[in-house]
């Protein structure tokens, strides 16, 4: 038995919406994976849950028809991982979400849940970083999108106000049309772990394949939210797909993170991953793409 | 005194349609165990990481523990007391796990068993690190693991081959 104080059940959005006004204190629950765990730790115990499990709505992949990919809150990570859009057009994300937890947490997990904790080590995190994703979310006064650059406030802590619920996340078609990532996890196990560091790296490269057009980089884990390496891509941005620029990628990479001490490692070692997994990843988009490196 | 919630849940459990008033605070777990005497549903870590309590919800794999019972209402839910034949004989995968010696103390069993018939349900032919990384999310603290692995990995070969 769960010591929730009282459980409000969502039949539609507008009604999640209007229990969460009725019930400020109240915590959403999606999926449970980390809310649950929460309350018998005993974090969250006593707390009031509005559950929007059951609002099947929110569920699935689909696109737009601008191209956008749109990715219900409610989606669960094995769900998206599955999905033909996602593995087509971000098969990154579904790579990155299949490093979740284990097969069980992946199938009730949700990525909505995910971005919604504003948890830095979050799997799906920076790859939607990463991409320039866009949250849309609906409360008392409609709805509202969000660029990801502006959805991490603090470490735990998301724009989202008062009575608003994320109902999807949205990835442009120009944010991914052309381009190639790739995630690297790095933890001590390889399954119900989470992150020490993860890194995701994205290239479009020149019609030859010879030149990086583009590269974006997000990290989780080098500092209090997921984030992005601005001097990395800058540096990157426009050299040839060699080796040499890959180095200096990594070099450039240690001038955007700020990770922390914490039982699970020092900051030294995130440094050092942090110039690792970016001079990995990047290789790994380059081949990807088409280039030689 | 904060008033208690109940809410009434129907489901199908191992084929058979059910119905019970249920504490809202209950999880999947409470309900199968204390409603419907379905034991083998394992009271492990109950934080989602041990995989004891995993039962099969329309098709996945969950961890009951951290799904709460008022969710059940309206899904196919199969535990591993399903798995048995009408004159209570054991299912082939259940038979594998003895003949391979995948079982010692037999708590982490009835959810190993329940992810090793989502992925036979499957069909399909796994690799051995296909197999470990499907079943990762169960712990083992008697077997080491291999074992359990031979039993999946043979059921599945016998499934294949009677197919063919």
């Amino acid at each position: 038995m769960y010591d929730i104080k009282a459980l409000y059940e969502a039949t539609s959005v507008k009604h999640a919406v209007e229990l969460l006004q009725a019930h400020p204190e109240a915590k959403v629950l999606a999926g449970g994976s980390d809310v649950l765990v929460q309350m018998r730790e005993g974090k969250l115990a006593g707390k009031e849950l509005v559950s929007i499990y059951r609002l099947d709505a929110l569920r699935g992949v689909s696109l737009d028809a601008d191209g956008t990919i749109r990715i219900g809150s409610l989606t669960s990570f094995s769900h998206i991982t599955q999905s033909p859009i996602i593995r087509q057009h971000l098969n990154v994300l579904g790579e990155a979400v299949d490093m979740v937890g284990g097969p069980q947490v992946r199938n009730i997990g949700t990525i909505g849940g995910n971005t919604c904790n504003g948890v830095t080590s979050a799997d799906s995190g920076s790859t939607l970083v990463a991409y320039d994703a866009v949250m849309q979310v609906e409360g008392p006064e409609g709805v509202r999108l969000i660029p990801i650059a502006e959805w991490y406030v603090g470490a735990g802590r998301v724009s989202l106000r008062p009575g608003e619920l994320q109902t999807a996340i949205l990835v442009p078609l120009q944010k991914y049309q052309g381009y190639k990532g790739h995630y690297i996890k790095y933890a001590m196990r390889n399954a119900m772990d989470i992150a020490t560091t993860g890194c995701s790296v994205n290239v479009k490269l020149s019609a030859d394949k010879k030149t990086i057009e583009d590269v974006r980089m997000a990290y989780g884990v080098a500092g209090p939210v997921p984030m992005r390496a601005p001097a990395a891509e800058a540096f990157a941005k426009g050299k040839p797909a060699l080796e040499e620029t890959i180095q200096g990628f990594g070099e450039a990479a240690l001038g955007d993170v700020n990770p922390r001490n914490s039982w699970r490692a020092s900051r030294e070692f995130r440094l050092h991953l942090a110039q690792e997994l970016s001079k990995r990843a990047l290789r790994e988009t380059i081949r990807l793409s088409g280039g030689v490196v | 005194m904060h008033e208690v919630q109940y809410k009434l849940v129907k489901c199908t459990i191992n084929g058979r349609p059910v119905q019970t008033m249920v504490d809202v605070r209950a999880s999947l777990t409470d309900m199968l165990r204390n409603d419907y005497r379905l034991t083998s549903v394992k009271k492990g870590c109950e934080v989602g990481e041990c995989g004891a309590c995993n039962v099969l919800i329309d098709g996945e794999c969950f961890n009951s523990c951290i799904y709460l019972a008022v969710w059940a209402e309206g899904k196919n839910i199969r535990t591993l007391e399903g798995l048995l034949g009408p004159n209570g004989e054991l299912s082939d995968i259940q038979q594998a796990f003895i003949d391979e010696t995948a079982v010692q103390c037999g708590f982490c069993t009835p959810g190993f068993i329940m992810t090793a018939v989502e992925i036979l349900e499957t069909g399909k032919e796994y690799t051995r690190d296909e197999l470990r990384k499907l079943l990762s999310g169960h712990l083992c603290r008697c077997t080491g693991y291999e074992n359990i692995i031979n039993a999946v990995e043979n059921t599945m070969h016998k499934r294949l081959a009677a197919k063919k």
